[in-house]
C-alpha cells in the first residue's frame, strides 16, 4: 500500500520528491521520456494528471498544457494506457490526477478498476471533496487505491480531521491559496500551517504549489514527508525540451 | 461539512478545497438574509428606486392581431437598469457583499450584461470589480466592454479555452481561490455550485412573482404558457416560478443555433447532445464528448452560448414541469425582425429565442389562450451583430467612415 511504501522510502531519505505531468503534452511519446528521465534521476512517486478542458484549479501553464493535449486528440483511454505503461516499467508509484468528470463520464466504478488494473496506485480530484465522493471514496479503498485529500491553508483543524477519516496514502498540502504554477511564499507562516496539517493526520504530508527549486526543498527537509513539483518541470521542458528535465530533478536533490 | 443542495440528482457543490470556507460563509450568510424579512424589503427597494421595478407587463396588440391567435403579452426585464435582468441579480448579491464585509466584486460576463450590471452594482456599493470576459465575446460585444471599462471595472480578457462564457466562469474561480478574503464571486446565473443556483433564482424570483400578479390584474386569469430563453437558465427560473404551482405550461428556449443536426449550438435539454456531468462545481446536462471534455458552442447570442444549464431546470425537465426546444439563430433574426416592427420593442437576442419560439407554436392557440414572453434585456448592445445579419449598408459605411475618422 501506498503509505507503507512512502514510510519505508522516508528511512532511507529525508525527503520524497513526487513530480507531475500532463498526459499527452506534448505528445504521448514525450510524456514517457520525461517520466523515464524522472524515474531515473531519483523521483519517488508521480502523479499523472489527465487533461479535462475545464482546469478550474490550475493556473496558466498547466491550462495551456491540458488544452495542447486535448486539441491534440488525446483521450482518457490513451492517457490510461501511458499511465499502465508507466506502472509496469518503472517501480515507483504512479497516481493519476484529474477532474470529477473524466471519472464520471467514464464510470467511476470502471476507471477506479481500470486504474488498478493498470497498476496504479491512487487518485487526487481536487474537485471531489469527499461530501460529494462517497462512493468514489468506498471504490477506491475497496480496491486498495489511495483516495489522496486535500488539505488547504484555509482548511479548519477540526475539517482537517474529518477529511483525514477518508484519506489514505498521504495528504496534499497546498501550500498557498491560488491555483497551480504561481509563487509561494516558503515562510514561518507556511511552518505553522505544516504543523496544523501534522496535529490532523498520522499519514505522510506532501506539499504541492510553488514549489520550483532546490531551497524550497531544503526549506520543507524536516517538516514534510513529500514535496510536490508541477508546474516547474513544464515551464523547464517548455524553454530546454525534454532532455532537460532530468537534470532540473537532479539538480533538486 | 459542506453544505450541498441537489435537485432531483442535479446540483450540489463539487469545490476545492480551498473554497469550502468561503462557500459555508455565503451559505451561512446568504441563509441569514433569505429568512429575514427586512432584507427582502430592503432588496425590493432599491430595485424599485434604482432600476425600474416593478417592471411592466406591455400587451403586444399588435402582435395578436398579425397572429390572430392567443393574446401575447410581454414582461419588460429589458426596463431595467442596464437593460437587461442581470440587476436583479447582482444588486441582490452586492446586498450579501455589503453583509460579508468584502470589498471587491468579480463577475465573469458572456453577453457583457451581467458584467455591466456587476460593474454598475460595484460602482454604487463601493467595491473594486474585475470582469472575465472571453476573448471572442468581447468582440461580439464591444460596447458593453466599453460601459464595463467606463464604470470603473477592470475587464480581463480569457484567452484560455473556447475564449468564451465557460472560460471566463473557470477564470473568475481561479481569482476567488486566490482572493476570497476580500472578494465575491457574482456568479451570473443559477449555475455552479450550492448555494448559487438557489441563490440567483431567489433574487429572480421577483419577476414571476410581478408577472403573475400584473397578469391576474390584468386579465383576471392565468396565461397559457410561459415563454423564456435558457442560458444558464436564471432568467427562466425566475419568470417560471412564480407559476410553478399553477396549471401554466412553461416552456425553456435554448440556443438552436445552426441548427440542433448541426453540431453547432447550445441546447443541452431540447438536443440529445447533452450528457449528465460534474463541471464547474455542479451537476447537469452538460454538452460533451464521450470523454467528458467540454465541447465548442455555437449561438448568435452570446450570453446562450454556454455549456451547462441550471440543475433546477435540468431537475424541471426530467420532471417533466418545464418543456425545452430550440430556436435557430435564423428564427430569432426573423421574430427580432417581428417584434421590433410591429411592437417597436428591441429584445436582446438572447431574449428573441423566446419569442422565437413562441411564434414557432402559435398556431396550436385560440383566441382564448395567452402566452407571456420573458423579455429578459434589449437588444441595443447587439448592434453590430444585428446591423452584420440584416447586412445594414449604411450601418457598414458609417463603421467604416468612423475607422477612417479614428486612422486620421
Ligand atoms: C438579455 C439576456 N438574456 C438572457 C441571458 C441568459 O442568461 P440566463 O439564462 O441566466 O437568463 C443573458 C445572459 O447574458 C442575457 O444577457
Amino acid at each position: 500500500m501506498l503509505e507503507i511504501y512512502l514510510k519505508k522510502r522516508l528511512e532511507d531519505k529525508n525527503i520524497l520528491l513526487m513530480t507531475h505531468i500532463v498526459l499527452g503534452y506534448p505528445s504521448f511519446d514525450a510524456s514517457f521520456q520525461i517520466i523515464e528521465a524522472m524515474v531515473k534521476a531519483g523521483v519517488d512517486l508521480m502523479e499523472l494528471q489527465i487533461p479535462f478542458s475545464e482546469p478550474t484549479a490550475d493556473g496558466p501553464v498547466i491550462v495551456k498544457a491540458s488544452q495542447m493535449a486535448l486539441n491534440n486528440g488525446a483521450t482518457v483511454k490513451e492517457c490510461l494506457d501511458l499511465a499502465e505503461k508507466a506502472a509496469d516499467t518503472f517501480d515507483i508509484p504512479f497516481l493519476i490526477m484529474s477532474y470529477y468528470n473524466i471519472l464520471f463520464r467514464y464510470g467511476v466504478e470502471r476507471f477506479v478498476s481500470g486504474m488498478t488494473k493498470a497498476g496504479l496506485k491512487g487518485a487526487i480530484i481536487p474537485d471531489l471533496p469527499p461530501e460529494e465522493g462517497r462512493d468514489y471514496i468506498d471504490i477506491m479503498r475497496a480496491n486498495q487505491m489511495a483516495p489522496i485529500l486535500i488539505f488547504s491553508p484555509t482548511t479548519s483543524l477540526e475539517r482537517m480531521r474529518y477529511l483525514n477519516n477518508f484519506a489514505k496514502g498521504f495528504i496534499y498540502c497546498v501550500a498557498r491559496k491560488g491555483v497551480t504554477g504561481q509563487n509561494t511564499n516558503f515562510s514561518d507562516e507556511l511552518t505553522s500551517y505544516i504543523h496544523k496539517c501534522r496535529e490532523a493526520t498520522s499519514l505522510p504530508l506532501a506539499i504541492g504549489f510553488g514549489v520550483k527549486e532546490k531551497a524550497d526543498i531544503e526549506f520543507l527537509k524536516g517538516k514534510v514527508d513529500i514535496a510536490v513539483i508541477g508546474t516547474q518541470t513544464i515551464r523547464v521542458m517548455e524553454e530546454k525540451g525534454v532532455g532537460a528535465v532530468g537534470d532540473f530533478i537532479r539538480s533538486l536533490l | 461539512m459542506i453544505e450541498s443542495r441537489y435537485y432531483g440528482e442535479f446540483g450540489g457543490a463539487f469545490i476545492p478545497e480551498i473554497l469550502v470556507a468561503t462557500f459555508d460563509q455565503l451559505v451561512q450568510e446568504f441563509k441569514t438574509a433569505k429568512n429575514d424579512p427586512g432584507f427582502w424589503d430592503e432588496y425590493v427597494r432599491i430595485m424599485s428606486t434604482y432600476s425600474c421595478r416593478p417592471t411592466p407587463l406591455t400587451f403586444a396588440e399588435n402582435l395578436t392581431n398579425y397572429f390572430k391567435g392567443p393574446r401575447i403579452y410581454i414582461k419588460r426585464e429589458d426596463l431595467n437598469h442596464t437593460g437587461a435582468h442581470k440587476a436583479n441579480n447582482v444588486i441582490g448579491q452586492g446586498l450579501l457583499v455589503k453583509r460579508m464585509g468584502k470589498t471587491r466584486v468579480i463577475a465573469e460576463t458572456g453577453a457583457g450584461q451581467h458584467g455591466v450590471a456587476t460593474a454598475t452594482m460595484a460602482a454604487k456599493f463601493g467595491f473594486r470589480c474585475t470582469i472575465y470576459m472571453g476573448e471572442v465575446d468581447m468582440a461580439r460585444q464591444r460596447p458593453n466592454v466599453f460601459w464595463m471599462e467606463r464604470l470603473g471595472a477592470e475587464v480581463v480578457p480569457v484567452k484560455e479555452g473556447t475564449r468564451i462564457l465557460k472560460d471566463a466562469i473557470n477564470e473568475a474561480f481561479r481569482d476567488w481561490a486566490t482572493n476570497m478574503d476580500n472578494t465575491h464571486y457574482v456568479l451570473g446565473t443559477a449555475c455552479g455550485p450550492h448555494p448559487f443556483p438557489e441563490m440567483v433564482s431567489f433574487f429572480q424570483s421577483i419577476i414571476g412573482k410581478e408577472a403573475r400578479k400584473q397578469i391576474l390584474e390584468t386579465e383576471g386569469r392565468l396565461p397559457t404558457r410561459v415563454y423564456a430563453c435558457v442560458g444558464g437558465g436564471s432568467n427562466a427560473l425566475g419568470i417560471f416560478s412564480g407559476f410553478f404551482d399553477d396549471p401554466v405550461e412553461l416552456v425553456g428556449a435554448e440556443a438552436g443555433g445552426k441548427g440542433l443536426d448541426t453540431g453547432l449550438h447550445a441546447s443541452r435539454l431540447a438536443s440529445k447532445d447533452g450528457f449528465r456531468g460534474v463541471a464547474q462545481g455542479y451537476k447537469t446536462y452538460f454538452l460533451q464528448n464521450q470523454d467528458g471534455q467540454m465541447k465548442k458552442t455555437h449561438s448568435v447570442a452570446a450570453g446562450l452560448d454556454y455549456v451547462g444549464v441550471s440543475p433546477i431546470l435540468a431537475s424541471l425537465r426530467e420532471q417533466g414541469r418545464v418543456r425545452f426546444e430550440a430556436a435557430t439563430d435564423r428564427e430569432v433574426m426573423d421574430a427580432f425582425s417581428l417584434t421590433l416592427r410591429k411592437e417597436g420593442l428591441v429584445p436582446a437576442l438572447e431574449s428573441t429565442h423566446a419569442f422565437a419560439q413562441a411564434f414557432k407554436e402559435i398556431s396550436g392557440l385560440s383566441g382564448k389562450d395567452i402566452i407571456l414572453i420573458n423579455q429578459s434585456g434589449r437588444g441595443d448592445k447587439d448592434i453590430f451583430t444585428i446591423a452584420d445579419a440584416f447586412e445594414d449598408p449604411a450601418w457598414r459605411q458609417f463603421i467604416i467612415e468612423k475607422a477612417e475618422e479614428y486612422r486620421a
